[in-house]
């Protein structure tokens, strides 16, 4: 279950443990997430997915093991400097609704004080990759959009910055099965020009498939399974292949 | 005499009286927003506070207003009789309904759009000002409408602690016996607190569009 060893991972759980109340959520999770790569967190509801992505932007904490982001334990970092290096894209999309498209995209460089025209620049390069053009969406607010389109704003929010990590907690998760599909296919294009780290939380094992270089499958709160796709595949683990899909008769 | 030619003959005394129910509503529900909004943001952050002080303005709503306007008569500073006395009655009146509507305006957002604030890295002070705060705000006016149109009533009452307003009217038509002065009083109170009913009501669907996604 070690991984390549290369210097300092962008995200790295160094024996991980979460404790909420009086849950077990995360039990000595190790894993790492390197720059240019896709790690799917995988596993059924409860399995502690959501939280260990919590724990990267340091909304949560570890109750014991370190959370390493660039090499520093989260504990370490500035939580506010630390979340404007992370990109976080969720489920429930979670836009401003009295904002415009423009101002929610352009949320995260404003408050890094980016000055106007640069800011103007960024969010129209950002809406044209996620496949809403400026001179149309800008001005709209997020209701008069589609769920689809909402959620590619959504995307486009968490890259506003250039943060070199990106969080993505099952994002496509309440979308309709084409649009979903859809979304996958141009997230996966962006995640291999962008080269970032990007942690993708998800319960639908071909979404796995899809988006992954590598998956970390979680079981009450344990790591049972760490590697490629292809090896996840041919995995015999009960757990991994409970998470197979089923082979056509 | 018709109401109506006494409203006409006594218009300057209408007015005044008008004039002085206006300040006694206005400053009360002024003091009430300047107390009352922090408040209620405050409860957002300090869940212990919450009961505490949800039930202290609640049961300062269930004391009679009359009660209240004559406990505080001897109180040093800010009780005897006047109109001074009658403000801070009925800004202690108007707290419940803007403290709690500040309180529930804000928790009312969906948490979803808090959390991505969170996570984008907006400190306390900006999630509160760029985004709680501006999607609470139909649900804070319908708290300062509610305080107003309740105000309005109530400030009838203060009359009888010498703070004047349209109560005045009222008193007097009692004691005399004449239905035609109470209701010179009643009936501006009545169209007062239907015009700030409506016009408040107004600005609360304004700032409540957000909420109707």
């Amino acid at each position: 279950m070690t991984t390549d060893a290369s210097p300092t991972a962008a995200v790295e759980f160094d024996d991980v443990s979460l404790r909420l109340g009086c849950v077990d959520v995360l039990r000595r999770v190790p894993f790492r997430a390197a720059s240019g790569e896709t790690t799917v967190i995988l596993g059924r509801s409860g399995a502690g997915k959501s939280s260990a992505l919590r724990l990267v932007n340091r909304i949560l904490e570890p109750t014991s093991g370190a959370v390493l982001v660039d090499g520093r334990p989260t504990t370490e970092w500035d939580p506010i400097a630390l979340r404007r290096h992370t990109g976080y894209v969720i489920q429930r999309i979670g836009l401003f609704p009295h904002r415009t498209v423009a101002a929610n995209v352009a949320l995260v460089p404003r408050l890094l004080g980016w000055e106007r025209e640069r800011l103007e620049r960024r969010t129209a390069e950002l809406l044209e990759l996620v496949g809403l053009p400026a001179a149309e969406y800008a001005g709209r607010y997020p209701t008069e959009l589609s769920g689809g389109q909402q959620q590619r704003v959504g995307v486009a929010r968490a890259l506003a910055a250039d943060p070199p990590i990106l969080l993505a907690d099952e994002p496509f998760g309440a979308l309709d099965p084409v649009t979903r599909r859809e979304l996958q296919v141009e997230f996966r294009r962006l995640a291999t020009q962008l080269g970032k780290a990007v942690l993708f939380v998800t319960h639908d094992v071909r979404e796995a498939h899809r988006l992954g270089d590598r998956i970390v499958l979680l079981a009450e709160g344990r790591v049972v399974f760490a590697g490629s796709p292809a090896e996840f595949g041919e995995s015999r683990i009960p757990a991994a292949v409970a998470f197979q899909p089923e082979d056509e008769a | 005499m018709s109401l109506l030619d006494y409203l006409i003959a006594n218009r300057a005394d209408v007015l005044a009286r008008t004039v002085e129910h206006l300040f006694l509503v206005g400053s009360s529900v002024g003091i009430a927003i300047f107390i009352g909004i922090p408040t209620g943001i405050l409860l957002t952050r300090r869940a212990a506070l919450r009961k505490p002080i949800i039930g202290f303005v609640n049961v300062i709503q269930t004391i009679p207003s009359l009660a209240l306007f004559g406990f505080l008569i001897p109180v040093p500073l800010i009780g005897g009789i006047g109109a001074r006395t009658a403000i801070v009655a009925l800004s202690a009146y108007a707290l419940l309904p803007i403290v709690r509507n500040t309180y529930e305006g804000i928790r009312g957002i969906d948490p979803a759009v808090r959390e991505s604030g969170v996570a984008m890295g907006m400190t306390d002070a900006q999630l509160l000002r760029e985004v709680e705060f501006p999607l609470a705000l139909g649900v804070i006016v319908g708290g300062v409408r509610l305080a107003t149109v309740i105000g309005i009533g109530i400030a009838t009452i203060a009359a009888a602690i010498g703070a004047g307003g349209l109560g005045v009217f009222i008193f007097q038509g009692i004691s005399m016996v004449n239905n035609q002065v109470i209701l010179a009083g009643a009936i501006p109170a009545a169209l007062l607190a239907l015009a700030a009913d409506a016009g408040l009501g107004l600005l609360e669907r304004r700032y409540s569009r957000w909420r109707r996604a």
